[in-house]
């Protein structure tokens, strides 16, 4: 157990540090796209430590405290049910059977926590802040559940380790290929939860002046900050296991990771934003109606 | 809220209940800032480093000067480049731009961002209006010189400046943060009461807290 | 069509005087007690529905105020301002918010920046851009600006003032 526990520190610091670059060539990449320059690739550690070296800072009480921690819990407790890298005894984490229900509630966690913290805060416009972000992350669910549930029929399992098992031994053997309407369901749905656009309205920060996080800064803003590096991963990390046969190494892992992530850059520089009625309306659209067909398949024409 | 709802007064409760309130102490903090003094060591090189290279800017416009700081984020002048970044809310920003003249009205609002943002944060201050009045210095409703009212790190002189002077004010202020001499905050904390009557004799109505944190 | 307008308005209301800009400008001056009326006929069945602004100029001199209600006429294209001349020493004028909503708000903005008065309009004692002003209404002519100005707020001393082409042609062609 404690070597486990070990792994686990050791899996996490190095899938922050590989979120915090990634999100630097990310914002790189966005400014590119833009015909800038851009920020410096590495310029997430400096505002880490810079908002580390703040003199003074603000408390209102435990909830606030415990609103990013309870953030940072959601997107490390998304990474550390997962199996990371298949067949490695380092990057195994805590999977175990049946944690593909774990980790969908794990989703929401990180929004809920917020919502506690940012009302104690006190200030006049978190609630619809969260709401909005909240109403939105239900609506993305929608179709990722009936994408799962799809591969869960499909592999007649609800174990993470188990369906990324079933899919080795060649690329055919993916769910992409043996299941691909749940794939194309999963992957426009999980669109909605990478925070970019144009589904990142509920938190665009220059464009709303409201909403959750108004009120953190310092080290709590370090939280918030190490856990949008380490969240997408996480959640590419899910995709990376549920569609494309997992990893066997570090290397193929941030191959795979990075491509999921790139797809929804690729939306994201190419797209407007979506307010938050459209993008809900939108996801209870197109990518529902083709996670039911990929159920209807599964059910009907796999078996 | 109106100058007499910050007072203490009795109140009914829907229950028929009396009971005073007093909003100030119920809802403020009434202390005043304190000064942090800085501990000169590496370390602190190293945070003054860090903070140089990370500022975010709040994006707060006044007088005529706002329309100018939107070019820096476009490609022509980018000033990503230099680690800014614009935060929307005053706990997160350690740079407060002042883009023009203010009057007594947004001078109240200023100072009350000023005051929630977290030690250590800076002020640059742009155009003549707010060195010297500028075009507005008959004007019955706009303050002469912002350093009476705030502790102002850099001054950027035009009218208006253009985003490149801005972008050079930029560079002077991280060279001043890096040699450790942009102490705004803890000189805002040490001539807190000069300030604060300076602050009083032009702000007629003053409905708030003496320190709003 | 001015002239059918003036006609129209010369049936129900007395007009002192007319002037006419353009072809799509013309102002009237009209009594006090007839100015609300005159602008409610020309909203209500002469097309006069947009309210452009209301605005008041400082005749210190006449020691009157002259108040203009500038409308528009969406479908003929056409602006007729009306003016009606007020007492300046405490000044009143009837409050035309039954007939535009928005008008309380440049009523009240009247109120604080000339000291006008228009009993009945919402909110027309309320703060509107100063803030705990206590003095001559900034915008009447008698207020020095510059004097309140210079005593009110902090000065910088080493501030020169030149006078635009004085200072170019000292410094640009000295010897003309
Ligand atoms: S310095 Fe010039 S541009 Fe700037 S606020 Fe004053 S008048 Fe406007």
């Amino acid at each position: 157990m404690g070597e486990k526990i070990l792994y686990a520190f050791i899996s996490v610091f190095l899938t922050i540090n590989y979120g915090f670059l990634l999100n630097g060539l990310i914002r790189k990449i966005y400014a590119r796209v833009g015909r800038r320059h851009g920020i410096p690739f590495y310029q997430m550690y400096i505002d880490l430590l810079k908002s580390l070296a703040l003199r003074t800072n603000i408390r209102h009480g435990v909830m606030f405290y415990l609103g990013p921690v309870f953030r940072f819990t959601g997107g490390i407790g998304l990474f550390l049910f997962m199996p990371v890298i298949f067949g490695s005894e380092l990057f195994a984490n805590f999977s175990f059977s049946g944690d593909l229900l774990l980790l969908l509630s794990f989703q929401f966690f990180g929004t809920l926590g917020m919502a506690l913290g940012a009302s104690e805060s006190g200030h006049p416009n978190s609630a619809i802040g969260v709401t909005r972000g909240l109403a939105q992350m239900t609506a993305v669910e929608v179709p990722f559940v009936m994408a799962l549930m799809a591969i869960a029929v499909q592999y007649q399992s609800i174990s993470l380790h188990e369906i990324v098992a079933a899919q080795q031994g060649g690329i055919t053997n993916w769910t992409l290929f043996t299941n691909p309407l749940a794939v194309v369901a999963g992957m426009l749905a999980v669109l909605g939860s990478f925070m970019r656009p144009p589904f990142d309205v509920v938190l665009a920060p220059q464009e709303i002046p409201i909403g959750p996080p108004t009120e953190y800064h310092s080290n709590y803003m370090v939280y918030l900050q190490s856990n949008r590096a380490i969240y997408p991963l996480a959640k590419s990390i899910l995709i990376m296991n549920l569609f494309f046969g997992g990893a066997t190494s570090f290397g193929e892992m941030m191959l795979k990771t990075f491509l999921v992530i790139m797809w929804s850059v690729f939306v994201g520089v190419s797209f407007p934003r979506f307010r938050v009625e459209q993008s809900i309306r939108w996801f209870l659209g197109i990518p529902l109606i083709i996670g039911v067909l990929a159920i209807v398949y599964v059910q009907f024409f796999l078996n | 809220m109106s100058l007499e709802d910050l007072y203490r007064k009795t109140t009914i409760s829907p229950d028929g209940e009396e009971f005073e309130i007093n909003p100030i102490e119920d809802y403020f903090c009434t202390d005043k800032p304190e000064e942090v003094k800085p501990v000169q060591n590496i370390l602190e090189k190293f945070y003054n480093w860090a903070r140089s290279e990370s500022i975010w800017i709040l994006g707060f416009g006044t007088g005529c000067g706002a329309i100018e700081m939107r070019p820096l984020m476009t490609p022509r002048f980018d000033a990503y480049r230099y680690g800014i970044q614009w935060r929307p809310t005053p706990r997160q920003a350690n740079l407060l731009i002042i883009s023009g003249y203010l009057s007594t009205k947004t001078l109240k609002r200023v100072i009350r961002v000023y005051e929630q943002m977290q030690n250590p944060k800076y002020v640059m201050a742009l155009g003549s209006c707010t060195i010297n009045g500028g075009m507005y210095f008959d004007s019955y409703n706009t303050i002469k010189r912002l350093d009476y009212y705030l502790p102002v790190d850099v001054y950027v002189a035009g009218c208006m400046p253009r985003p490149e002077a801005l972008l050079a004010g930029v560079v002077k202020l991280k060279t001043l943060i890096k040699t450790g001499m942009a102490e705004g905050a803890n000189d805002y904390a040490n001539r807190f009461d000069w300030y604060k009557t300076n602050q009083k004799a032009v702000i007629l109505n003053w409905d708030m807290p003496d320190y709003n944190w | 069509m001015f002239q059918k307008i003036i006609e129209k308005i010369n049936l129900k209301y007395p007009i002192d005087v007319v002037s006419k800009k353009s072809d799509k400008l013309m102002f009237l001056t009209v009594h006090k007690n007839t100015a609300v009326n005159t602008v409610q006929y020309l909203k209500d069945d002469l097309g006069f529905k947009h309210l452009v602004l209301l605005t008041a100029v400082d005749f210190l001199e006449q020691g009157k105020f002259q108040l203009t209600y500038l409308l528009n006429n969406p479908d003929i294209k056409i602006d007729i301002g009306v003016r009606v001349l007020i007492e300046r020493e405490s000044a009143t004028m009837e409050s035309a918010h039954s007939l535009w909503p928005t008008i309380a708000t440049y009523q009240r903005e009247l109120r604080e920046m000339f000291g006008i008065d228009f009993p009945d309009s919402p909110g027309v004692n309320d703060e509107f851009i100063l803030e705990g002003w206590n003095n001559t209404p900034p915008y009447r002519r008698d207020f020095d600006t510059k004097a309140f100005a210079a005593n009110f707020y902090h000065q910088r001393n080493s501030r020169e003032n030149n006078d635009p082409s004085a200072h170019m042609k000292k410094n640009l062609y000295p010897n003309e």
